[in-house]
């Protein structure tokens, strides 16, 4: 299974993670954390971490709520999304983390 | 009982005969003339015959697109010319074309109907092309006027929807048209879309030409199509489209096969805007926006209007006409592929595409007027024709997120076939974003980033391998106006 930005690279270690995050605060987004345990092309709303983290504008604290998400929710898929309140949408989303019992790809 | 003679003195009884266009008295050559905050403005190309001064000749445009016939007529009297008269405001050379003038036209917005583009064409590039005085002319840009252009509605969905509407995010999006064009059967052709859709791309695409010919009718193609993409986001996961093409012989008919692509649950359909013309294209962008549906936009027969230098419609006007009607996408030059396209304009014009505020001359070289778009939604460019993976960096670097990149040729012809096609497409295009993120060069180490990715993909080694060398480096026939030096 695939789950659209990045996926098709091979997994992101921590510091390509983190370099991501970087680019989204320089870019001034707002960043938000998901998960959900079943993910499909027909869900649109995973379940929010929190709110987006509206105060958070370090990259080490959102690598810290990534964990806690990841800790909480050791069953799920956890995507990080940006909002860019400028164009009134959101940004980006790419999943930061995969369950243990994931569906491999098809390819 | 007879009547009597309408005029027993043989006199005449108004200011009948030809006079100069640009005669004092007329409106048509006012140069000074400051446009009202209303108007529609033009930039005309203008190359008069010999003889002929450019002040006569661009005059000869504003009246004949607007008020004027060849001869004064009687009925003239009965109107208020200053009201309906287009002005030349304004006259530029052209640098290196001393045979050519830049000609400024204002237009009172009572000329025009509401929300008609089709009405807007016919006085402003109606019959006033044909003019015998003119050897040649050219329409260069519009600006249309905030209460001109709040009559049309603009793309059913524009960019932010449909980006939510497919799930895509933070990345250009991928397509590809399914080749050969012509003579697949409607089962093959289900095959080659699931294909490159499973393999990565977000869109696959009917060729302009795909309608409803013996060798695939269009219910078949529909239904055949949409297994493929039910198929390839079941396994996948993401969400999938292919632009089915609904141009037909008639409206009705358009309206029949949009419905049935509804039915079977197709995020998006495609026409060929102008070859169906603006008023059915119009018709059918209001369809989409009730129906919830994407509309691509094909821009098929745009060279017969826009190649010549001298003569025609700039593109940068058949494509803003394109956004104000309303398509969410539309063909752009891909500045690096197969197809004509200056690249200057090309970028100039992807920025008016997609701007939601004032889209400024400085922001979208080629233009002669900055546009407000009052936030009616953009359109997403996109971007085919003889492009592939080595293309990716300088895409990505030119175009940024906002725009689809298609690869039919670089998907159906990778050596493995469209499946892995795909997937080396998808490869590098998100190997080239993470580096972007990443604060790389795009353009100083495009070829690093993808070699390095290749290292963890071999779909996307052997398309690198199968189109190293391949390049369409011609000029274009068609470029920006470059000051002497």
């Amino acid at each position: 299974m695939k789950t659209e930005t990045f996926s098709y690279l091979p997994t992101f270690s921590r510091e390509q993670i983190e370099k991501q995050i970087q680019y989204f605060l320089k870019m001034n987004w707002v960043v938000g954390i998901e998960y959900t345990s079943q993910p499909n092309p027909n869900l649109a709303f995973w379940d929010w971490w929190k709110l987006p983290l509206f105060n958070i504008r370090t990259v080490d604290e959102i690598m810290s709520e990534i964990e806690a998400c990841k800790a909480a929710n050791t069953d799920c898929y956890v995507r990080i999304t940006s909002y860019d309140n400028a164009r009134q949408t959101q940004v980006m989303s790419f999943v930061v983390h995969k369950p243990q019992n994931s569906v491999g790809d098809v390819l | 009982m007879s009547k009597e003679k309408s005029n027993p003195e043989e006199k005449a009884l108004f200011d009948a005969g030809v006079k100069e266009y640009s005669a004092a008295g007329r409106y048509y050559y006012d140069i000074g003339y400051k446009p009202t905050e209303t108007q529609v403005l033009a930039a005309f190309r203008v190359t008069p015959q010999e003889g002929v001064s450019f002040e006569e000749a661009a005059a000869a445009v504003a009246a004949e697109s607007s008020f004027s016939t060849w001869t004064t007529v009687w009925s003239d009297y009965l109107v208020d010319a200053s009201r309906y008269s287009a002005r030349t405001y304004e006259m530029k050379a052209v640098p290196g074309h001393p045979d050519q003038m830049m000609a400024y036209i204002a237009y009172p917005l009572d000329l025009f109907e509401e929300g008609s583009m089709g009405n807007l064409m016919s006085s402003l590039v109606g019959n006033v092309f044909g003019f015998k005085p003119l050897r040649a002319l050219r329409l260069e840009d519009l600006y249309f006027p905030p209460a001109l252009l709040s009559t049309f509605q603009g793309p059913p969905h524009g960019i932010q929807v449909e980006r939510d509407r497919m799930d895509k995010y933070g990345r250009p999006m991928l397509g590809a048209t399914m080749k050969p064009k012509l003579g697949l059967s409607a089962k093959n052709y289900g095959r080659v879309v699931y294909e490159a859709l499973r393999g990565g791309l977000d869109f696959t695409k009917d060729d302009e030409n795909i309608t409803s010919q013996p060798f695939m009718r269009w219910r078949d193609r529909f239904e055949f199509v949409m297994e493929a993409v039910n198929q390839a986001e079941r396994e996948t996961g993401e969400r999938k489209g292919h632009y089915l093409n609904v141009t037909s012989g008639d409206m009705e008919e358009m309206y029949r096969r949009a419905e049935f692509a509804k039915e079977l649950g197709s995020r998006i359909i495609m026409v060929d805007y102008l070859i169906v013309g603006f008023t059915a294209f119009t018709s059918l962008s209001k369809w989409c926006r009730q129906n919830g549906m994407l509309l691509h936009a094909h821009r098929a027969m745009h060279s017969v209007l826009d190649r010549q230098p001298n003569h025609g419609v700039h593109w940068r006007v058949l494509a803003k006409m394109c956004r104000i009607i309303g398509a969410d996408h539309l063909h752009n030059g891909t500045v690096v592929g197969k197809l004509e396209g200056d690249r200057t304009s090309t970028i100039g014009i992807n920025e008016m595409m997609r701007e939601t505020r004032v889209a400024t001359k400085e922001q979208c070289p080629g233009h002669h007027f900055d546009q407000p778009w009052l936030s009616m939604p953009g359109m997403m460019p996109v971007a085919s024709g003889g492009i592939h993976v080595w293309h990716m960096p300088e895409l990505v670097s030119i175009f940024g997120d906002d725009v689809i990149l298609q690869f039919g040729g670089g998907t159906v012809g990778h050596p493995w076939g469209s499946a892995a096609g795909a997937t080396a497409n998808r490869v590098a295009l998100e190997a080239v974003v993470q580096a972007r993120n990443e604060g790389r060069n795009l353009l100083a180490e495009g070829t690093d980033i993808l070699k390095s990715a290749a290292r963890q993909s071999g779909e996307l080694r052997a398309a690198m391998e199968t189109w190293k060398d391949i390049t369409f480096d011609y000029e274009s026939v068609d470029a920006l106006d470059k000051p002497s030096a």
